[in-house]
């Protein structure tokens, strides 16, 4: 695949290697949730796994943390069995709970997840890292969405791990609340540990990590440090209603992908200035123009488009299958 | 072990894993599942409550003849206390589980190193800590208000076989955890607990029943339970006790082999 320059040239690419997967296959039933993935992870670096729901991201994480097993290829921690007891001393997570023990208190969660490390953070400074001050005493159902993503926060960083696995960290979060956690998340990679993030928030990827990987599909997409992947997905999706033709419209300069929404159509453009100038010559006549960033599922399809080199077969209604599949 | 691949870095902490003390994590597990539970009076509430309403109206407040030799609140004593016991243990850890891995948490914690039988150690002395809260507390309405003369250690002797009778039935919950998803556990729970209490002569007492239930009961834990708690009160029907305590040993067993598989089966689940 078409993809963007790997080396990031980050004071990373010489260290260790924390968490390794080496041609890693993981199906459930007939779904392939992950094919053929090599990754690799080193100490000290913020890596992004990127990618729409089903990319396959859960499913890497839970195969480098040993909680299920690859079908096909290796995972490794720390070059050992990730769910060896040693390699699970070295790493905390963050996983997507849908409900934790409401009864006990943020203290009481803390030390009992504390005490199977070995060498665990002083309860005051587990507080501290996760902005939970204060609230040690609380009831954990007494407390708000952010507060409680930040207890679960709290739980992954207490036995001091040198490798975090942060699982959709700030999903329903509000923004105030998810800005927070990325502070303390990049206090701890300012600490010198690795975290392995997944998301499919952009800005969350852009916000925190050194490298970027993109997964679609199971597969892996692209790769690379944020700006090169933005590089790539930055673009905007322009609306309009118009008498052109499709045809026509892919002509249009940096038109990537086209799609009929209605009686709307939706452009894809890399520099959406330069289409629009040319979109208004082309056609004075039409009405309801907007230019808008264009959402990581679009961005995905224009990605996909260019991988083969190509763009996308537009308007047609294969293309909007294909977008909803994605 | 594999210490030989490992750089020098790698090699020295290896070798000071073990400072974590593992007898900790056993007490705090123990102790975070006893206060999970005690702060949820929706869950304390019942388990004391119906064991102890039942012995304080049939047993106490009205007056039957003796029953297998023995006067009704000691026989009573008996079969409620196995009743409460029973609920405390499946109750506990099908709704328990089923919740805890339904929601993600079980994976959490799967995923630290957490000692695996540390959780299940701590909710079994959570169950096993109600189950003598329950039995106790019969005991004592027993004594005080329903003229029980039992010697002490007789007295002992039933909470001891009661309690144990936890295990069991802390098994079958354990199955119930892996297999039911957290909004049909409670159901399941119920569904496997009311009629084998019944049919097991845990709210009437056995010879009251029709013999076709009599019947049924020879297959279910609780009336094993049962059986073995009416022994040590004098009140049993004099068949020897290993049969009762093979089966709930065999019992056990299956059960731990079911709530494994359906651990398995979640393993092979797809995750998003």
């Amino acid at each position: 695949m078409g993809t963007s320059g790997t080396d990031d040239g980050g004071a990373a690419s010489g260290r260790e290697v924390v968490a390794e997967l080496t041609r890693a296959s993981r199906s459930f039933g007939k779904v392939r949730a992950v094919a053929d993935l090599d990754f690799a992870l080193r100490a000290g670096e913020v890596v992004a796994l990127l990618g729409p729901n089903g990319a396959g991201k859960t499913t890497t994480v839970r195969l480098l943390m040993g909680l299920i097993r690859p079908s096909g290829g290796s995972a490794r921690l720390f070059g050992m069995d990730p769910a060896r007891l040693e390699a699970r001393m070295k790493v905390g997570a963050m996983l997507q709970v849908s409900k934790v023990p409401e009864t006990l208190r943020v203290r009481e969660h803390v030390e009992l997840f504390s005490s199977y490390y070995p060498h665990p953070l002083p309860l005051a400074e587990v507080l501290a890292a996760a902005g939970l001050e204060g609230l040690e005493g609380r009831l954990f159902g007494k407390l708000s969405g952010g507060q409680r993503q930040r207890v679960l926060f709290a739980l992954a960083l207490c036995g001091d791990p040198e490798l975090l696995f942060l699982d959709e960290p700030s999903a329903g979060l509000d923004v105030e609340s998810r800005r927070s956690l990325w502070e303390r998340i990049a206090a701890r990679k300012r600490g010198g540990g690795a975290v392995l993030l997944t998301t499919h928030n952009l800005e969350e990827a852009d916000h925190l990590a050194d490298r970027v990987v993109l997964l679609d599909r199971g597969r892996l997409l692209a790769e690379g440090t944020p700006e090169q992947i933005k590089a790539r997905v930055a673009g905007r999706k322009v609306r309009c209603r118009t008498t052109l033709a499709a045809g026509e419209l892919e002509r249009l300069p940096g038109a990537r992908t086209v799609r009929r929404d209605g009686e709307m159509v939706e452009i894809f453009a890399a520099e959406p200035e330069r289409l629009v100038a040319a979109l208004l010559a082309a056609d004075p006549a039409l009405t309801g123009l907007e230019v808008r960033g264009a959402g990581l599922e679009e961005a995905f399809l224009a990605l996909t488009g260019g991988a083969g080199g190509d763009p996308a077969a537009p308007g047609g209604p294969g293309s909007k299958d294909e977008q909803e599949a994605a | 072990m594999s210490a030989l691949a490992g750089t020098p870095e790698t090699v020295a902490r290896a070798a000071a894993p073990a400072r974590r003390r593992l007898g900790r994590i056993y007490w705090l597990e123990a102790k975070a599942e006893a206060r999970k539970a005690m702060r949820l009076p929706a869950f304390v509430l019942p388990l004391f409550a119906f064991p102890i309403m039942f012995y304080l109206l049939f047993g106490l407040a009205m007056h039957y003849d003796p029953l297998g030799g023995v006067s009704i609140a000691v026989y009573l004593l008996a079969t409620y206390g196995a009743f409460g016991v029973m609920n405390a243990a499946l109750f506990g850890f099908g709704i328990g589980v089923a919740a805890e891995r339904g929601q993600g948490w079980l994976l959490l914690k799967r995923a630290t190193p957490m000692p695996p039988l540390a959780l299940f150690a701590g909710k079994l002395a959570m169950s096993l800590l109600f189950a003598v809260g329950i039995v106790g507390a019969l005991i004592a309405l027993g004594v005080s208000l329903g003229h029980v003369r039992v010697p002490a250690a007789t007295l002992a002797e039933l909470a001891a076989v009661l309690v144990a009778g936890a295990l069991p039935f802390a098994a079958l919950g354990l199955a119930v955890g892996y297999w039911a998803g957290p909004n049909s556990a409670p159901a399941l729970c119920n569904l496997l607990s009311l009629p084998m209490a019944f049919a097991s002569g845990l709210w009437i007492p056995f010879p009251m029943l029709p013999s076709f239930v009599r019947q049924i009961a020879h297959g279910l834990p609780a009336y094993h339970l049962a059986r073995l708690a009416l022994g040590v009160i004098g009140a049993g029907n004099r068949e020897p006790a290993a049969g009762s305590v093979l089966y709930l040993a065999g019992f056990t067993v299956a059960m731990l082999a079911l709530a494994r598989a359906g651990y398995l089966r979640d393993e092979g689940r797809t995750y998003g």
